[in-house]
């Protein structure tokens, strides 16, 4: 808790210091449209979380973005299809890459890091030729209530926000009060000792990369029409590495076993304030990711020099070591 | 002459706990002082201390007569004192060598700095053997066995001209062999005038080399017998402060029927062999054999995390499908696996957590986790346990030895088992510790449940058990019951022949 506390505070200071320096921050359009990203990317970085829990990583995401964002903008324009089909049917397509790295992870024992490399590597691959290279988008459509649902508002509040504060809730209650979330901190933390514990590990781990593709689903519903076209090699860029940085900037080791969803929620909003700090202050926007950048360090370095995190003693005594290799008479 | 280490007035607190309050240890030159204590009196925390890895809050080191600070392992290093941790800390994907000049590799090439692996072989060999090592200097760490890895951490130890070697449970997973072996440089060390702090839980080891022993309980200093006092039953008392009466609890000698059969078991560490064998109700059956044996890998095939390649398995009559250890959980068959910081805990997480671990769904109606039924079943365990700790958010990591064997079986024992199988169960634990151990397992036997265990402890296995079976390459060669116990009788069934020279000897030393 010491932690969250640690990002709260300094995410307020940056807000008074922002809102001082450049009274439009508080205005009204300005925090509808910061609403609305903090919606979007607290979607798929809680997501990011939890996979980093299990002690992987997702570097597909941003791809993921981009392939999702043309394959729905096809059904819906040019296959026509009704809009909770090919919404839907989306979702459920990301998820099956999800579901398709997990097995690779967890059956296979390949790592994380480069199954979901390739993942980045394919998936705008396949989005770019299926696009033929050509931007994709939805015009001025409402399909139905498609498009107040994913980028509309709520009297003054932006739908991505409220989905947030929706899936924030029930990833909390997942997280730290189900047995699915205990197992995913303690798979992350000691993976042989769950296995002993009888916990079915792969199926943890496993759904961790699901459910994160669900979320990341989710969001690129949302992104899409967020950005309402799609230029397959440039949407969702990166995405997924600022995705990354707000969950270890909240609190995620990439270790494992440690994170916490108001720590990622806290991330997420630092990081999108930061950027529009970039903007509000006129600072060039050529210096918005060395800013992000550094605030990360400084985030982390402050983390870890004042909190006394979990350390994992070097040689910890009075244990048994692994078996010898040579026979020990009785 | 001043002795060559003096410790006065230490003093060490961690979060919750008093570690340390006012030890004082001395050393002369080419001494052997024995350091014991139950789990968690401090021994470890104390030569960390002299070792530079902890700071004392209060309290002077003097060596040689001169009071010095210490503030790092290099600085240790610098004053002559060599600590060769239970835990290896090599680097084995290394060469030997390299793992004893690591950080102050000879080099050539002025300000290229390149290494001069030649010069670092050719000093590495003397040190290599004076220890005994007749091994090249250049073979992979890696390719050595977990004794001779040992040996090399005190080769770099003593490379770095220690005076003084602190050697913390040094045998605690060696073989008997090795064991001798270590022993018999520990006196050779002495006669070069080393002076050696010797950690161990093997008292007999103790008696054999040990000049003087200092106890600690509880953080502090607890009395020193010289050589003359040192006996098993003294060092007990030091150690616990009182005698320690009846250490084996004989079974109440009943007839069970058979609940655990198991026919025609392979494992894929050994596919050739077939094992069968059964275990009652109410019994301790204890297997003994070589490490590598095929023990633990039995142990592991029969609770489903190495599933077994084929053969049955069965409870109370009932034929078993066991794919995966949650299956084995279901029935009823539970595993304390040998070690304990990688497979039996996850110690990073509270004693609260890794106690419900494998039973949190009957603490989560609903999917939810309910905190106070949690709660509930750790306080329970940690009463019948006795497990010594600050609290139960306490994390595993910061609890000694003892009390992490505890938590593992607390953790199991809160799940009603039907047939439980503890792998090694008192490595590395006081006697103390040992003697609640057997307890528990036969207060355990005595509610009905197969007790299974696996010992490398001869002692342990003539003492607890109501029958043995020994174990050889993967089969079982014999099954023993009581009236045929012998130490003789386990190692000719261990060895698969009349006992050799060397079974012999080792025969000899396993019962210390
Ligand atoms: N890093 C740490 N943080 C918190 N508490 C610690 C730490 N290291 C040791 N302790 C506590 O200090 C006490 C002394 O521990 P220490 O490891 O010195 O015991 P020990 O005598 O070596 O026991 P054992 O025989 O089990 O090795 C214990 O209560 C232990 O829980
Ligand atoms: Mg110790």
């Amino acid at each position: 808790m010491k932690k969250e506390l640690g990002i709260g505070v300094l995410l307020l200071l940056l807000c008074v210091a922002v809102a001082i320096l450049n009274p439009k921050f508080l205005s009204a359009t300005n925090l509808q449209n910061q609403a609305r990203l903090i919606g979007i990317y607290g979607i798929f970085s809680i997501g990011l979380g939890i996979i980093i829990i299990t002690g992987g990583i997702d570097l597909s995401v941003g791809s993921v973005f981009a392939f999702q964002g043309v394959l729905v903008a096809i059904a819906l324009r040019e296959w026509h299809f009704a809009w909770p089909i090919a919404v839907m049917g989306s979702i459920f397509v990301v998820m099956g890459l999800g579901l398709f790295h997990a097995v690779l992870i967890t059956r296979l024992r390949l790592q994380p890091f480069i199954v979901t490399l390739c993942g980045l590597l394919m998936y705008r691959s396949i989005a770019r030729s299926a696009a033929a290279d050509e931007t994709k988008g939805f015009a001025d459509e409402n399909f139905g209530p498609l498009r107040w649902l994913a980028s509309g508002d709520l009297g003054p509040v932006p739908m991505q926000f409220i989905a947030l504060l929706v899936v924030a809730a029930i990833m909390w209650v997942v997280l730290h009060r189900s047995v699915y979330g205990r197992y995913l901190y303690a798979v992350g933390r000691n993976e042989e000792a769950s296995r002993y514990s009888g916990i079915n590990t792969g199926m943890v781990i496993g759904g961790a990369y699901v459910l994160g593709m669900l979320l990341a689903g989710i969001a690129g519903i949302q992104l899409a029409f967020y950005t309402n076209s799609i230029s397959p090699s440039g949407h969702g860029m990166s995405y997924e590495l600022l995705g990354i940085a707000a969950a270890v900037l909240g609190g995620c080791s990439l270790r494992g076993g440690e994170g916490s969803i108001v720590g990622i929620l806290l991330g997420t909003a630092l990081l999108r304030v930061l950027q529009n700090l970039v903007i509000l202050l006129g600072i060039p926007s050529s210096w918005n990711d060395f800013v992000m950048g550094a605030v990360i360090l400084i985030g982390v370095t402050l983390d870890e020099l004042l909190t006394n995190r979990v350390k994992r003693p070097k040689h910890p005594d009075a244990g048994p070591v692994s078996p010898s290799r040579e026979p020990l008479p009785v | 002459m001043a002795p060559i280490l003096q410790l006065t007035g230490i003093c060490k607190r961690f979060p919750g706990v008093v570690a340390l309050d006012e030890v004082s240890l001395a050393a002369d030159r080419g001494e052997v002082v024995a350091l014991i204590g139950e789990n968690g009196a401090g021994k470890s925390t104390l030569m960390k201390i002299l070792g530079g890895v902890h700071q004392p809050d209060a309290g002077q080191i003097i060596l040689a007569g001169s009071a010095v600070t210490i503030r790092s392992v290099a600085d240790a290093v610098k004053h002559g004192i060599g600590f060769v941790h239970q835990e290896l800390n090599n680097l084995d994907n290394l060469e030997i060598a390299a793992n004893l000049f690591l950080g102050r590799e000879p080099l050539w090439a002025g300000p290229l700095r390149l290494i001069d692996r030649r010069a670092m072989v050719e000093a590495s060999r003397p040190h290599l053997e004076r220890l005994g090592l007749k091994i090249d200097p250049r073979t992979p760490l890696r390719q050595l066995s977990l004794a001779q890895q040992q040996l090399v951490e005190i080769a770099k130890a003593l490379s770095q001209n220690a005076r003084i070697l602190v050697l913390d449970e040094p045998t605690s997973s060696l073989t008997a062999t090795e064991t001798e072996r270590l022993l018999a440089t520990v006196t050779d060390l002495r006669g070069q005038g080393v002076s050696i702090i010797y950690i161990s839980h093997r008292l007999g080891e103790i008696g054999r080399i040990a000049d003087r022993v200092v106890a600690l309980r509880d953080g502090r200093n607890a009395g020193e017998l010289g050589r003359g006092q040192i006996n098993h039953d003294n060092m007990v008392r030091l150690m616990i402060g009182r005698d320690l009466k009846s250490f084996y609890v004989p079974g109440v000698g009943q007839h069970h029927p058979a609940r655990l059969r198991l026919q025609g078991l392979r494992t894929s560490a050994w596919p050739s062999q077939a094992v069968s064998f059964d275990a009652a109700g109410g019994e301790i059956l204890t297997f003994a054999g070589l490490v590598g044996s095929g023990r633990s890998e039995l142990a592991q095939a029969i609770f489903g995390v190495t599933p077994p390649l084929d053969g049955r398995i069965s409870l109370d009559g009932k034929e078993l499908t066991i794919r995966g250890s949650r299956d084995a959980i279901n029935a009823g068959i539970y595993l304390a696996p040998e070690d304990r910081r990688k497979t039996g805990l996850v110690t990073s997480m509270t004693i609260r957590e890794n106690v419900t671990l494998p039973g949190l769904r009957d603490h989560a109606p609903a999917g939810l986790i309910r905190r106070g039924r949690e709660s509930e079943t750790t306080d329970r365990q940690i009463a019948a346990m006795q497990i010594r700790a600050p609290s139960r958010e306490s994390r595993v990591m910061n609890l000694s030895g003892g009390n992490q064997q505890k938590v593992v079986l607390g953790k199991w024992l809160a799940l009603k088992p039907k047939v439980l199988i503890v792998d090694e169960p008192t490595r590395g634990i006081d006697v103390g510790a040992k003697a609640e151990i057997y307890r528990l397992l036969r207060a355990l036997a005595d509610t009905g449940v197969a007790v299974i265990v696996i010992s490398s402890d001869m002692e342990e296995v003539l003492g607890i058990s109501d029958r043995i079976a020994v174990m050889r390459e993967g089969a079982i060669a014999g099954i023993l019951d009581r009236s045929r116990f012998s130490e003789v009788a386990v190692m000719n069934l261990a060895f698969g022949k009349a006992p050799t020279n060397t079974a012999a000897s080792a025969a000899a030393t396993a019962s210390n």
